[in-house]
């Protein structure tokens, strides 16, 4: 489970509790904060070494931000993250780089994230080099050949540059450098959303295949509920800012508790003519999160609402072994 | 009399690097009231057959070649003048991105309404009147105060809805729908696909909806092409597509998507079937099959000899030399 030089307890690889994330929104004469967008509202939720947790939602949920937090890309507004039981999340970032090592981020487009100017060569290598893991030159250049040879990509394009490449292979390359410092942790944010499928695929086969082999930890991030039942262990949905369900991957998808995930699970349209799902078509539109609804923020959109939800904030209690849920009627 | 039909259409761009077939010789007509898809991934020319039909690409770089009908007239003969009159007319259109595609200075009104007053001559009253009435049959919610609002001002969802209250202000009897739910939230998409079923059924408007999502043109589409290269490479209704694809691109792109419900379905597959390779570069000229070089099936003669789209059952066309005839069917 955790690392053997770890301390005697076990503990799992990432926590994070009670994260908070508010982006203030300044207006008027004096440039002050006149409000918040709330991103993220008190998430709490553990990965264990070689797990794969997804975070799901739609667009708004904050389940980006979560991935950017953890990361420490962005900095908390409150919470603890814990990376193998040591707290990072005050950390500034010039202590944190004994821990980047150890973490790392792929994101959704593969071509934003790739330094156009830089070969496959210098974009991989260089957090070999700043992280002082390979020093010399020529075996810096061994390490990236098997690191593209773990991606699937031939070792001969180490001197070509990122536009060369169809966004499957550019994708592969965010993996291989993403990989190059040996994480144990990786956050995939929509890391296959703009691929096409048969590359999607591939993908998706790499990712599973890498963890299987490095152990890896994921956090995979996604708005695709299709991957995540087929790629995750475990499945947080997030609506608003919070975690609505929790639960194994089996638990969350044979038997949803939360009406927010069945409505969402419902929704997925099946590549299936012969089957046809009974929908729970939710009404209207995310409510902002700058002013998110009273008590249970789904209820605006909650075919079960009721006085109650509007009074109190149902909090993410256990409904079944390896299932929270954040909901006064759950089931 | 078909309401559209496409007849060997070539669309070609001149590019540096030599002719981009993008379209090669593709056919396919669309019945009044009905609903068919075109599937495929980047490139594969969907949406570059759905432009060149409102001769909406830029000529050049663009070439298009081919006959394109609408009730029976050429629209390659019709003046500018002429088209302009269609489109939006009896032909409109939806875009992926409603953003991109609504004019941010106008009110959501006076966008819908101008499309009125051009097709129909009627006055500025009449025209808000029937912006109101369709802002209404897209359930946008208080529509009266809607219609002036600016699109900054609506979600993404509601802008798409808006866009297809544009679309449908004339009475159109072909509605084509570029990626209309793609850069929507899955609920939102829900929302959006209902009413295009909706809409269809109460107007009887032809739908064709061109998209990557095959769970997408199963809830939708009654018959559905599938796009390779430029090419089509099978066609069938939607049911017996998805029961007996019969091109092996086809059967490809179906097992590389993960499919929801594996769980309940205790169906839970280890590893997503890859299709290897890549997309051929288009400006490239090639001899035989397009799919050939990452087909799991091919043999020498798909190498030289381009297998043509034939009719393998019943309404069922596939470009393939191995793709199973008849006797592959099982009707349950």
């Amino acid at each position: 489970m955790t690392k053997p030089e770890g301390s005697e307890t076990s503990h799992p690889l990432v926590e994070l509790r009670d994260l908070v994330k508010y982006f203030p929104i300044h207006g008027g004469l004096l440039g002050r904060q006149v409000g918040a967008v709330k991103a993220v509202d008190g998430v709490s939720f553990e990965v264990n070494a070689g797990e794969t947790l997804s975070l799901v939602g739609e667009s708004g949920c904050g389940k980006s931000t979560v991935g950017r937090c953890v990361a420490r890309l962005l900095d908390l507004t409150s919470g603890e993250l814990r990376l193998d039981g040591e707290r990072i999340d005050g950390l500034p970032q010039s202590n944190l780089k004994p821990f980047r090592k150890r973490l790392n981020i792929v994101f959704q487009d593969p071509f934003s994230s790739l330094n156009p100017r830089m070969n496959v060569e210098a974009l991989i290598s260089e957090p070999l080099r700043s992280h002082g893991i390979v020093p010399g030159r020529a075996e810096r250049r061994a390490r990236v050949a098997q690191l593209l040879d773990t991606v699937g990509l031939s070792a001969d394009i180490m001197d070509r540059m990122p536009h060369q490449f169809s966004g499957g292979q550019r994708q592969r390359i965010c993996i291989a450098r993403a990989l190059s410092s040996e994480p144990d942790f990786i956050v995939c944010d929509e890391a296959v959303s703009a691929l096409d499928v048969s590359v999607q695929a591939q993908i998706i086969n790499l990712l599973m295949r890498l963890q299987a082999d490095l152990g890896l930890a994921i956090l995979f991030i996604s708005h695709d509920l299709a991957v995540v039942e087929h790629l995750s262990d475990r499945v947080a949905v997030m609506y608003l800012g919070r975690i609505m369900e929790i639960a194994d991957r089996d638990q969350l998808f044979a038997a949803p508790a939360h009406p927010y995930t069945k409505a969402l699970l419902s929704a997925v349209p099946l590549p299936d003519p012969s089957v046809r799902q009974k929908r729970v078509i939710l009404k209207g539109e995310v409510p902002s999160p700058i002013d998110p609804p009273s008590g249970c923020p789904f209820r605006t959109r909650c075919p079960i609402a009721n006085d109650i939800c509007a009074q109190i904030r149902p909090e993410l209690v256990e409904h079944t072994p390896g299932q929270s849920v954040a909901c006064h009627f759950p089931g | 009399m078909k309401l559209l039909e496409v007849r060997d259409l070539q669309v070609h761009f001149e590019t540096d690097k030599g002719v981009n077939r993008a379209v090669d010789g593709l056919s396919f007509s669309i019945d009044t009231g009905e609903a068919l898809a075109i599937v495929g991934e980047s490139g594969c020319g969907k949406s570059v057959t759905s432009m060149s039909v409102l001769r909406l690409l830029p000529t050049p770089p663009g070439k298009i070649a081919g006959d394109i009908r609408f009730r029976g007239e050429d629209l390659s003969t019709k003046s500018e003048r002429e088209m302009r009159r269609l489109r939006g007319g009896e032909i409109s259109m939806i875009f992926q991105e409603p953003m991109s595609s609504l004019n941010p200075v106008y009110t959501i009104g006076r966008q819908i309404s101008e499309a009125v007053r051009l097709h129909t001559g009627a006055n500025t009253r009449a025209a808000r009147k029937r912006a109101i009435e369709v802002l209404i049959l897209v359930g946008i919610p208080s529509p009266e105060k809607r219609v002036d609002e600016y699109p900054h001002r609506l979600s993404g969802g509601m802008r798409q809805r808006a866009m297809i209250a544009m679309a449908l202000a004339c009475n159109p009897a072909l509605l084509i729908a570029d990626e209309p739910t793609t850069a929507l939230d899955v609920t939102i998409q829900a929302q959006i696909l209902d009413l295009l079923r909706d809409l269809r059924k109460r107007t009887n408007t032809a739908i064709l909806l061109i998209t990557h999502d095959l769970g997408v043109v199963a809830e939708f589409a009654e018959r559905v092409m599938v796009m390779y290269a430029g090419r089509k490479v099978e066609e069938a209704n939607v049911a017996d597509l998805f029961a007996h694809p019969r091109h092996p691109y086809t059967q490809g792109l179906m097992d590389a998507v993960p499919k929801l419900g594996q769980v309940r379905s205790g169906k839970m597959s280890k590893a997503l079937a890859e299709i290897p390779g890549r997309v051929p570069d288009l400006t490239q000229a090639f001899e035989g099959c397009v799919f050939a070089p990452r087909c799991p099936r091919a043999e020498d003669v798909c190498t030289h000899l381009d297998p043509g789209l034939e009719e393998k059952a019943d309404g069922h066309f596939a470009a393939c030399h191995f793709a199973p005839k008849e006797a592959a069917r099982d009707k349950a």
